[in-house]
């Protein structure tokens, strides 16, 4: 199983800071689409994703075990 | 620890201090507070949050960075998160160096690539409502990017 988690706006918009889906096998942008039919996520397409807390490009694989993390443009500083 | 996200007000000599060494001869620090007026928008009050674990790490990413362009530097980086009124300290970089010159641009990188790279997010409680802000730019960040010239105004 792999863990999703969302930031900022888009956990406002989940409802939530995470889910747990079994995700192996899915590139990210095949997963982005996912998670944004399954729960209705219209701001998915703007984030950035991370594979257990490293930046991952779309097409990169997710893995049995991975954590995965949707990053909005981020505004520290 | 040099690289920290911080719950608490954040003690900006105990980040000047991590980078004290013998080689230095310059240290620069950088504040970065919290704005009331943005283009004539009355902000109350922000309220930061970060993904703690990988903000340490892209902190730490920026530390090695540094290290890796301007010879002898030494920095600390620490970022508060939660509520934060306006004045409160939301961030201190303290950068060392042998020279002033690389001290003071080294410094200026670690902010930027604090707004490109680092997971925080800053939610605006304006009078009329509140919301999460995207970076400043309205772009999407480039994890691997540098920061260029337009990026260096905000």
């Amino acid at each position: 199983m792999n863990k999703l988690l969302f930031f900022a706006h888009l956990k406002d918009e989940a409802g939530k800071e995470s889910i747990t889906i079994d995700a192996a096998g899915k590139n990210v942008a095949e997963l982005k689409a996912f998670v944004a039919e399954q729960h209705g996520m219209t701001k998915l397409d703007s984030a950035m994703t991370a594979i257990n807390e490293e930046f991952a490009e779309d097409s990169d694989i997710i893995q049995e075990g991975d954590t995965i993390a949707f990053i909005p443009p981020v505004s520290g500083g | 620890m040099k690289f920290e996200i911080a719950k608490e007000p954040i003690n900006i000599q105990s980040v000047i201090d991590q980078v004290i060494q013998r080689e230095a001869g310059a240290i620069t620090t950088f504040i970065g507070t919290v704005r009331e007026l943005t283009h004539g928008k009355k902000t109350l009050y922000l309220v930061y949050e970060a993904y703690e674990s990988m903000a340490v790490k892209k902190l730490e990413q920026i530390g090695t960075e540094i290290q890796e362009r301007w010879s002898g530097a030494d920095v600390a980086i620490t970022h508060r998160v939660g509520k934060l009124d306006i004045t409160d300290v939301a961030v201190v970089i303290a950068v060392s160096t042998p020279h002033r010159a690389d001290a003071y641009e080294a410094n200026r990188y670690a902010i930027e690539r604090i707004k490109e790279i680092v997971p925080i997010w800053k939610k605006e409680q304006w009078e009329d409502g509140q919301e999460w802000i995207g970076n400043q730019l309205e772009t999407v960040a480039y994890p691997k990017g540098e920061p260029e010239a337009k990026d260096l105004d905000e």
